[in-house]
């Protein structure tokens, strides 16, 4: 019995004749791949009959790199150089979990204060994530007041890792067996600032945009996820926790130093948009607070524990890590041969690629706007997606 | 339940299932044919309780002539997880879709079939997701060529 594949080209089914002059018609309308709203190169087919969207259909790709395949030519250390053009906002978390997956198959121990230092980094960059997110919806809900604002706190947080990493952007800076450059002598004193800068900023974000009437009327009841949609959809992150799912793998498996830190999980209740929305700037300030509890406990000690020179070997088998990124958890599987400088097959579980396909069970019956809202809710970042 | 106990509470439960060897993670084998069956009740009997198809993929095992599909569980109740592995052949590479049992499988087996070619009868919707609909070949497969790719010494 042969299975059948499908094109996208026999789904698109021709529109039905308007049954008179007064009625509408559906027609298919391509969003994207480049468009504002897509937030990269992300292309939706959506069905529409007017203004309502009727079937919202992701294809994405256009940014589809093989990273898969490229890792099973490089080795353990080079796979971390890829990891940050998958989701570039949180770029070091991606570092993180070659990097944890990698000392996990190994079996290399790390000292106290290689984990303090990464889980600072980490939680920084959720803060940046989360503050381009919050600029970027407020864009996409028409207010670049907020686009403006997101931006100038993003480049104060930008600055702390150029000192220290020597990148904005695509940063490699956690490897496996260490970081590659100890913190700057000033860092602790920037970071402190930067908090005490911060906390009024983000309940300026809530005057600003949370408790604006417009931005409440687009996203509350707007594409509400049931928590068991949620789940069966893969959904991880702020998108599953705003439905009410406690899921959080800092506080479920606690990894790097986030054990010694006090923090609450944000949960939604409801699973709208607008619990997706708030969940994330409530994770600001938790993440806040997890940067300023580790501050002051920096061991002092080598910030490597191997020198980079030094090959890893990973005994034959298979691998899995895990961790918590800005947009949900990232997973890498790791399948080795015990031979090669690197993996034969390595397989990221991607937390966007799960998040994606939410937007064609919520979108249909919302209006095209509405779609948009649903979609800057879900924080998509496209180069996770295709890989 | 910790690693030993769950793997030894699926076995028990199903006898064909063996310890899937060489995983850090819990890990059961499968044959093709009880995989939905295996599946199901490990998502729908409390003991075991898993709610997410976490991740899917498969594995080239191009000596031995087989894929190895791997599905990666998740219990938000209990906090555990555990992997299911399955072979199909890798000249007939047909497998059941588990899209009936979790949603996210939906996407997940899109993937697989587009990047290593494993056919998943069923699925409402097997379409290629990043590569064009007439592209040749299926990259992750470890015998895949084409003219663009570069010779690595």
């Amino acid at each position: 019995m042969a299975v059948k594949v499908k094109t996208l080209e026999e789904l698109l089914k021709p529109p039905a004749e308007a049954a008179s002059a007064l009625s509408t018609q559906e027609y298919y309308v391509n969003m994207g791949p480049q468009h504002p709203i897509s937030h990269g190169s992300l292309r939706f087919v959506v069905r529409l009959d007017g203004e309502t969207a009727k079937e919202v259909m992701p294809v994405p790709g256009y940014v589809h790199r093989g990273i898969e395949k490229m890792c099973e030519h490089l080795s353990y250390r080079q796979m971390v150089h890829l990891s940050d053009r998958m989701d570039y906002f949180s770029a070091l978390m991606g570092n993180w979990a070659v990097s944890k997956t990698v000392e996990h198959a190994a079996g290399i121990e790390l000292n106290d204060r290689i984990e303090i230092i990464r889980t600072i980094m980490a939680e920084l960059q959720r803060v940046q994530s989360h503050v381009l997110w919050w600029a970027v919806l407020g864009m996409d809900m028409g207010a670049a007041t907020a686009f403006l604002y997101g931006f100038r706190e993003r480049e104060i947080i930008g600055e702390i890792f150029e000192e220290t990493i020597g990148a904005r952007l695509t940063m490699n800076y956690i490897q496996p067996g260490g970081v590659m450059y100890d913190i700057q002598p000033g860092f602790v004193a920037k970071v402190k600032k930067l908090i005490s800068y911060l906390r009024p900023v983000i309940d300026e974000y809530d005057t600003l945009l949370s408790g604006n009437v417009i931005l409440q009327e687009r996203l509350r009841n707007v594409g509400v996820l049931d928590p068991k949609l949620a789940l069966s959809m893969g959904c991880t992150g702020p998108v599953l926790r705003a439905s009410g799912v406690p899921l959080d793998l800092r506080k479920v498996q606690p990894y790097g130093a986030y054990a010694k830190a006090d923090f609450n999980v944000a949960v939604g209740s409801k699973g709208d948009s607008w619990d997706r929305y708030y969940v994330r700037v409530q994770e600001m300030r938790e993440s806040l607070r997890i940067v300023e509890q580790l501050l002051d406990g920096i061991p002092e000690g080598p910030h490597m524990v191997m020198k980079p020179a030094v090959r890893i070997k990973v005994p034959e088998g298979m691998f899995y890590g895990q961790l918590e990124t800005s947009r949900g958890i990232l997973g890498l599987t790791l399948v080795s041969d015990g031979k090669g400088a690197g993996p034969i097959r390595a397989h990221f579980r991607s937390p966007n690629y799960n998040n994606l396909w939410v937007i064609s069970a919520l979108a249909p019956g919302w209006r095209v706007a509405d779609t948009i809202a649903i979609l800057s809710s879900l924080d998509l970042v496209i180069p996770e997606i295709d890989r | 339940m910790d690693s030993a106990a769950l793997v030894e509470g699926i076995i028990r439960k199903h006898p064909g299932a063996q310890l899937r060897e060489g995983s850090d993670t819990p890990a059961v084998k499968v044959s093709a044919e009880v995989l939905v069956s295996v599946l199901e009740s490990l998502r729908d009997d409390p003991e075991f309780g898993f709610d997410m198809l976490f991740d899917h993929t498969a594995i080239d095992w191009m000596e031995q002539g087989r894929f190895e599909l791997i599905y990666r569980l998740f219990s938000t109740e209990q906090g555990h997880s555990a992997m299911v592995a399955a072979d199909v052949p890798r000249d007939n590479p047909v497998a059941p879709t588990v899209s009936g049992l979790w949603r996210s499988a939906l996407g997940l087996e899109r993937e697989v079939y587009d990047l290593l070619g494993v056919l998943y009868d069923g699925h409402p919707d097997l379409r290629r997701v990043f590569l064009e609909d007439d592209w040749k070949g299926h990259p992750l497969r470890k015998d895949y060529q084409d003219d663009y790719m570069l010779e690595r010494p």
